[in-house]
């Protein structure tokens, strides 16, 4: 069990599941990889017949129409055969072991599956019980990871500030119950980047979160003092039922990015977010729509990037 | 029948023996040690030789999955496996389907167990009607029908007045209360110890002050209410300086920790391992430690399997809903070997922590070998290692964090009442 | 073995290609070195229309044995594919698989009205019905050896062989 579980016996990319553990040159092959599809989907044939004849499961434990559609999106372009499954309506309830629906579906020469569930450790799971030519995508597990998010996002930086070397980084929100987070941060790290911070009330925030080679800041103003780049969290509606926050006002005012905390900044500081947005809780229209959002490039990369990495693990 | 058992290295905490001796057995007693009664007529010869004679040993928690959960385990092959891990005594938990909160139950249960003639059982009643924290059982009723201390097991018992009203009671009787420290609210359906691990993870946390604050509640009502009562399953460093320091006060308070809480931490639970899915939640290392030291230097007195087979399905589940637990009958003693070995402590501190230990907590007169008591024996090969997979496992529960791994001793025979019931 | 002079080739097709060529006569170069190639006929031949480039790696048949490449280029075909005469540049004509590729890609940006072959050399061993129409030289090689385009820090090209590796299972 102590293997990297998405590597083979190769060291190639086997599974994604994480951008934990996955050494610097694999993360940045994802992205040149990706570059060479941003071109694709400018194109008007926006098809490639790389992955003619595969056929890729979207397994959506956890409903979600928009990375659904983006992976969708991403297998078409390749040719790939795609098929869309919301298992949370159908065989769970009729109490079908989660691994069983996996073999059901491996039985019908499923050659890749994307997996979203609410539990932390899903795809691992998954990834650990399929047949080895059978390649698994973690599109979100629990507050685990979101690798994918992560990637685009390392893409979207890239392609705006070129070096990972120099930049300081603050990812603003409910780190506690973020994949997108700790996906992030385990990606920043690898490549290099020197300073990473997250910014968030102490109620939002996991224990020893420091080990993760981050810098804490509770305070937004001293927290975004020369950031390059600004990676936003959507805050949960949840969040405000419980007793981690109080109110969306609060939070808004304390750690909402609006224009004046964002001019706190580098003046060439960008803003991303993984979508969908609350505006007027975690960001305001303003920012959102501004100049410095990259938050619409962040789509279109999002479908290169998951173009790349379906490609090189069918590859491999 | 007449048993001698040869040249085997006789190892009895309680009595103080630790050395290469005989043991003679008739009519289901021990009748002596060391050299044979006059006119002795031995039917049956044991050769012990290499190998270690000690009492049977008292496991303070083993679900047997009877009544309720034969899916799970049966009686059957739960008694089986206890008897191939040298375990004579057993404690069950209350957690049964139903609870054992009525003396019908706990009867049923105690028959049944009888008739297979392996190891003792002993069953822990329910505080609660129900289990379900808000009205007592009949404690008395049940004490009558074999249940040697009452708990709550892993249900919640979240009323602190109930809680001081049921320790008053069973004060009144002299009874055992067995508490597991465990705040519900901070719990907050945790899955993982709130440390490293879990934040990397993404496993909603279990903080150490669930714990904690648990057993100070549990502590001040012990002392106010002075009922007899038993921690079970201490986790971490913190908790087990407060046992330190209450029982420096002179509180008489008991404790135990689980096999897998002495050896194994956060960390390994590695790439969502379900079989590290554990109540309490494993700690960190420096909690590990501490639990080590604790038992060591005798603030944590003994140590049990916690014994909970889970099949197979039920593991195979992401880690926060793959059903918690792990099967220990035939883990306890090479296990609890491997802590003395480790801490560099001599076999009779470990042994005495699976037998004359536990069975004090119990209150039943056991884990020792003195003469005209009734001869429960485990005579284990210390130096034979052997594998823990599924085959090599009688009980049904197969879910362990150590499957995979050669663990060191394994038992050959073990005695109840002078016969032989377990033979490998 | 004595390879032929690159430069001297890439004159003697030039000569070649000069009078079959017209105004909507269109380039491409397939990557890297039907590109330089390319390059330098475009510039040579005086031709009117942008040089177009392709990048064959999403369009190969051996995706599944040997995967992605890892550093893909931009294909950029910067003229208007329908009704054009395309002239496709390739460095070493061997299998024939990369102009199929090659050919396939181009379809998908659009209906050329012909497609012709330019190649610096033909060593044969075709395993798909494909022929140039315009050859530098047709050179005879061993199975074993691969035969590259190499452009020096001067621009000057040349030609040299090399190894294959052995086939990955």
């Amino acid at each position: 069990m102590n293997k990297n579980p998405q590597l083979n016996k190769h060291g190639e990319l086997q599974h994604l599941l994480t951008t934990e553990g996955l050494p610097s040159p694999i993360l940045l092959n994802i992205l040149d990889t990706a570059e060479s599809f941003v071109g694709v989907t400018e194109r008007d044939i926006k098809k490639v017949p790389l992955l003619r004849g595969k056929s890729i499961f979207n397994l959506f434990f956890e409903p979600s129409t928009r990375t659904q559609t983006t992976f969708e999106i991403a297998a078409k372009r390749l040719s790939a055969d795609v098929v869309n499954l919301n298992i949370a309506a159908s065989s769970q309830s009729k109490g079908e072991t989660l691994l069983d629906t996996v073999d059901n579906l491996s039985a019908m020469h499923a050659d890749m599956f994307i997996v979203r569930h609410s539990q932390s450790g899903a795809a691992h799971l998954i990834a650990r019980h399929v047949r080895p030519e059978i390649h698994v995508i973690n599109a979100g597990d629990g507050r685990h990871a979101h690798p994918t998010q992560a990637l685009l996002d390392m893409f979207t930086i890239r392609h705006y500030k070129r070096d990972f070397n120099n930049l300081r980084v603050a990812i603003v929100g409910d780190i506690l119950h973020s994949r997108v987070a700790r996906s992030q941060i385990h990606a920043l790290t690898t490549l290099g980047v020197p300073e990473i911070r997250v910014i968030a009330p102490k109620t939002l925030l996991p224990n020893k979160v420091e080990r993760l080679g981050v810098h804490v800041y509770h305070d937004m103003e001293q927290g975004l003092k020369d950031i390059d780049v600004l990676l936003m969290l959507r805050l949960q509606n949840e969040r405000m039922l419980g007793a981690s926050l109080p109110s969306s006002e609060e939070y808004f005012k304390y750690y909402g990015l609006t224009q004046e905390k964002l001019s706190l900044a580098k003046q060439d500081a960008i803003v991303l977010h993984p979508g969908p947005m609350n505006r007027g809780i975690e960001i305001d229209s303003a920012v959102a729509d501004g100049e410095q959002s990259v938050i619409l490039p962040q789509v279109t990369f999002g479908i290169a990037v998951r173009m790349a990495v379906m490609s090189i693990l069918t590859g491999n | 029948m007449k048993i001698q058992i040869k040249n085997g290295h006789l190892i009895d905490p309680k009595n103080g023996i630790d050395a290469v001796m005989d043991v003679f057995i008739a009519a289901g007693k021990i009748v002596a040690i060391g050299s044979a009664p006059n006119n002795f007529q031995t039917n049956h010869v044991i050769d012990a030789e290499g190998l270690v004679v000690c009492p049977g040993l008292v496991d303070l928690s083993a679900r047997l999955r009877e009544p309720g959960y034969e899916y799970k385990a049966t009686l059957e092959s739960e008694m089986d496996a206890a008897v191939a891990g040298g375990i004579t005594s057993l404690a069950c938990p209350p957690d049964t389907d139903p609870p054992l909160d009525e003396p019908g139950l706990v009867e049923m249960l105690k028959h049944r167990a009888r008739s297979l003639n392996q190891a003792r059982v002993y069953p822990i009643g329910a505080l609660t009607q129900g289990l379900k924290g808000k009205h007592l059982t009949e404690m008395a009723e049940l004490r009558d029908a074999g249940c040697v201390a009452f708990g709550q097991s892993d249900a919640p018992l979240t009323d602190t007045l109930v809680m001081m009203q049921s320790m008053q009671y069973a004060a009144t009787f002299g009874f055992g209360v067995w508490l597991r420290p465990q705040d519900m609210s901070l719990s907050n359906n945790g899955v993982a110890h709130d440390g490293e691990v879990a934040t990397r993870l993404g496993l909603p946390p279990i903080p150490v002050c669930a714990e904690t604050i648990a057993l100070s509640n549990i502590i001040m009502l012990a002392r106010e209410t002075g009922a007899k009562v038993h921690l079970c399953r201490l986790s971490s460093a913190e908790g087990v300086s407060m046992v330190r320091a209450a029982k420096k006060q002179g509180m008489s308070i008991t404790c135990d920790v689980a096999i897998n809480h002495m050896h194994l931490s956060e960390m390994d639970i590695g790439f969502f391992d379900s079989n590290c899915h554990l109540v309490p939640p494993l700690r960190g290392l420096s909690d590990r430690d501490a639990l080590r030291a604790g038992l060591m230097d005798g603030t944590i007195d003994a140590v049990c399997s916690d014994h909970t087979p889970v099949d197979e399905d039920a593991k195979l589940l992401p880690f926060g809903e793959a059903e918690v637990g792990a099967t220990g009958l035939e883990l306890l003693l090479p296990l609890t070997l491997k802590w003395a070995l480790e801490m560099r402590l001599p076999l009779s501190t470990a042994i005495a922590k699976i037998t004359v230990e536990p069975s004090k907590i119990l209150g039943v007169d056991t884990g020792h070998l003195s003469p005209a008591t009734a001869a429960d024996l485990c005579i284990f090969d210390p130096n034979q290692y052997w594998k823990v997979e599924p085959a090599a496992l009688k009980s049904q529960g197969k879910n362990t964090p150590f499957l995979g791994m050669e663990l060191q001793g394994r038992v050959k025979y073990t005695l109840v009442d002078g016969s032989i019931v377990y033979e490998r | 073995m004595q390879l032929p002079d690159a430069e001297i080739l890439l004159t003697h097709l030039i000569g070649e290609i000069q009078p079959e060529i017209s105004g909507s006569t269109a380039l491409v170069g397939i990557y890297t070195g039907g590109v330089w190639l390319a390059e330098r006929m475009h510039q040579s031949l005086g031709i009117r229309l942008p040089l177009g480039t392709l990048d064959v790696s999403f369009y190969r048949d051996d995706f599944d044995q040997i995967g992605l490449h890892p550093k893909v280029k931009p294909s950029d075909i910067p003229f208007e594919v329908e009704g054009s005469h395309i002239i496709l540049v390739d460095d070493v004509l061997y299998t024939g698989r990369t102009i199929r590729a090659a050919i396939n890609e181009l379809f998908d940006y659009g209906r050329p009205a012909s497609i012709r072959l330019a190649t610096l050399v033909d060593r044969g061993g075709r395993e798909m019905p494909i022929t140039a129409q315009f050859v530098g030289a047709t050179i005879v090689l061993p199975e074993e050896k691969m035969l590259a385009l190499e452009q020096g820090n001067d621009g000057r090209l040349s030609l040299s062989l090399y190894n294959k590796n052995p086939v990955e299972q």
